[in-house]
């Protein structure tokens, strides 16, 4: 039984990594990290909607009826962006400022509304703690480092401390955006290949938040309803 | 072959045609080597030794960056078909000679390494590796690469004036000569002189007359059909005559012959069949002469091309010839069937 605490907890950082393996949520995850700090900020940000909005949904998840689910999803994870947005908004005004409209478009950030779906509506509490808490980890691991390599190369600074002389500006506009996340895509894989996984593929029906309406149809090809 | 000995099949069994051309990768590389040639000479002596440094950090960073990606992706070894070379030589050749040594080190990474390994090597890059890499200079570093003040051939340079805005950046700021006045004004944009190569500017691109005798080189060895280089030039030149600019100025300063002539024409980058060549170099000219007329960089050749390479497969697609006696498929709805 622990066992499985610990594996809902730490398949985020790597096997399922929703960013680097699940190509979940890459909208913020390009635009927001070129810096650590905004990387940090938008990563506690989402961890701290999805683990409240995992345990909610699960704790709720026999009562919501199957026809508005998606509706009730987002009620419940947007008052949770509210609230997350306002005490950032109080205490972290430069966050605030940097993140910018991603901070309450984590409302759809498809990490958290495939979360909901995919677990916390189908597992008990403190299962769906555990993934929520897990994949937040994984997405804030990701949006870090990304975060300080595009700092690191874009402006020269970490944490805003300069350490190099001439940087590349390149690494801190979007098609730098794009150069760091296809690389860090390649080292997952490669890092996942060598601990003897598979690598990350089209994610199959367990991690598709529409894995129950279509039964693996999409696949085979006969999506006529 | 008589001198391979051991273990060679009497009989080769391969499938037609038959008949080898002897072309070969390696000898059209060697060849856009050799019509390079001019232009690398003329950038030494119009620049001085530094150019020669810059060009063989380039080359070298290439081939070193080449040989240990292929290394590392366990793939063939692949340095003897020059490509690398080339595309060191085509780097080099943008860059301005008071560029700091490691910037073509960076450019080179990014050429060999992310456009064309990671694309899976020669003739899978989608884009021109040098061109990216030149791009990507430029607006990472727009502090060595697109100063306003380029430095000057040494046979223009007074004790004062060591740099000079580039001819095109004077040509969007209206202070060059018209086409009846140029004759009679000084160095820089007299007409012999923009010809020789002697005005600011990258190492490669100045000097339009050796550009010339390496694309005619070039064409008359066949490894490029004059197709994209002519129509290429012609439409830049033309519509920014139209638009008012000076024509000479326009065809010989900034990289057009450069561009036009060595990086318009890498064979995995531009459209197979005749029009699509047109296609494709038109479209070259128009968005050059666009951003030149609008655009708030004096330069757009390089972006030129980039975007029209990835056009080349849809162009490619669309200009596919019809087979002799094959009638064009009907277009029917979709609904029709249903």
């Amino acid at each position: 039984m622990n066992n499985r605490y610990t594996k809902e907890l730490t398949k985020g950082l790597l096997a399922e990594n929703p960013v680097l393996r699940l190509c979940l949520g890459t909208c913020p995850t390009l635009a927001i990290t070129t810096s650590l700090k905004n990387g940090l900020g938008m990563g506690a940000a989402a961890t701290v909607v999805l683990l409240c909005s995992n345990v909610v949904i699960s704790l709720l998840r026999r009562v919501i009826p199957d026809k508005v689910r998606i509706p009730a999803y987002i009620t419940v994870i947007a008052g949770f962006v509210t609230l997350v947005q306002m005490v950032v908004q109080a205490y972290l005004p430069a966050v605030y400022d940097a993140l910018g409209i991603y901070l309450p478009l984590i409302v759809v950030n498809c990490i958290i509304l495939g979360r909901a779906e995919a677990f916390a509506s189908k597992n008990p509490v403190l299962l769906s703690a555990a993934d929520g808490l897990g994949m937040g980890l994984g997405f804030t691991l990701t949006l870090a480092v990304m975060g300080a390599v595009r700092e690191l190369l874009g402006a020269g600074t970490i944490f805003g401390l300069p350490v190099l002389h001439t940087p590349m500006l390149i690494f801190i506009m979007a098609p730098g955006g794009f150069f760091v996340f296809g690389l860090l895509i390649a080292a997952a894989n490669a890092l996942a290949a060598r601990l003897g996984r598979k690598p990350a593929q089209k994610s199959g029906c367990a991690g598709c938040p529409a894995a129950h309406e279509c039964a693996g149809e999409c696949q085979t090809g006969g999506n006529d309803q | 072959m008589p001198n391979e000995s051991n273990a060679s099949p009497l009989l080769t069994v391969s499938s037609s045609p038959h008949f080898h051309g002897g072309d070969s990768t390696r000898g059209v590389m060697i060849d856009v080597l050799l019509a390079l040639l001019p232009a690398g000479v003329m950038s030494v002596v119009l620049f001085g030794p530094r150019s020669l440094l810059l060009i063989a950090v380039s080359v070298l960073s290439c081939l070193f960056f080449e040989a240990v990606t292929r290394r590392l992706l366990h793939r063939s070894f692949t340095l003897g078909d020059c490509s690398a070379a080339v595309t060191g030589v085509l780097l080099a050749f943008n860059l301005p000679v008071s560029a700091p040594w490691w910037l073509p080190v960076i450019g080179a990474f990014v050429a060999i390494v992310v456009v064309k390994q990671f694309f899976g090597g020669l003739g899978q890059n989608f884009v021109n590796p040098a061109l990216v890499g030149r791009i990507t200079l430029m607006v990472s570093f727009p502090a060595y690469m697109t100063m306003p003040q380029w430095p000057s051939p040494r046979l223009l340079q007074s004790a004062d004036a060591v740099s000079a805005a580039t001819p095109l950046a004077e040509l969007a700021n209206g202070t060059v000569p018209s086409l009846s006045q140029m004759t009679t004004v000084a160095a820089p944009y007299n007409p012999l002189s923009m010809l020789l190569g002697l005005r600011p500017g990258s190492l490669g691109e100045t000097c339009a007359a050796a550009l010339l005798i390496g694309g005619l080189y070039l064409c008359l060895r066949r490894v490029i059909s004059p197709v994209i280089p002519l129509t290429f030039a012609a439409t830049t030149v033309g519509i920014t005559w139209l638009a008012g600019q000076n024509p000479y100025y326009n065809l010989t300063a900034g990289g057009l012959l450069l561009g036009a002539i060595f990086m318009a024409t890498d064979y995995a980058t531009c459209p197979i069949s005749r029009n699509g060549k047109l296609l494709y170099a038109f479209g070259c000219g128009l968005i050059t002469a666009v951003i030149r007329l609008f655009g708030n960089m004096p330069e757009g050749v390089s972006v030129a091309i980039v975007l029209m390479n990835i056009l080349t497969p849809h162009i490619d697609r669309l200009t596919l010839p019809r087979p002799f006696g094959v009638e064009k498929a009907r277009r029917g709805r979709k609904g029709e069937q249903a």
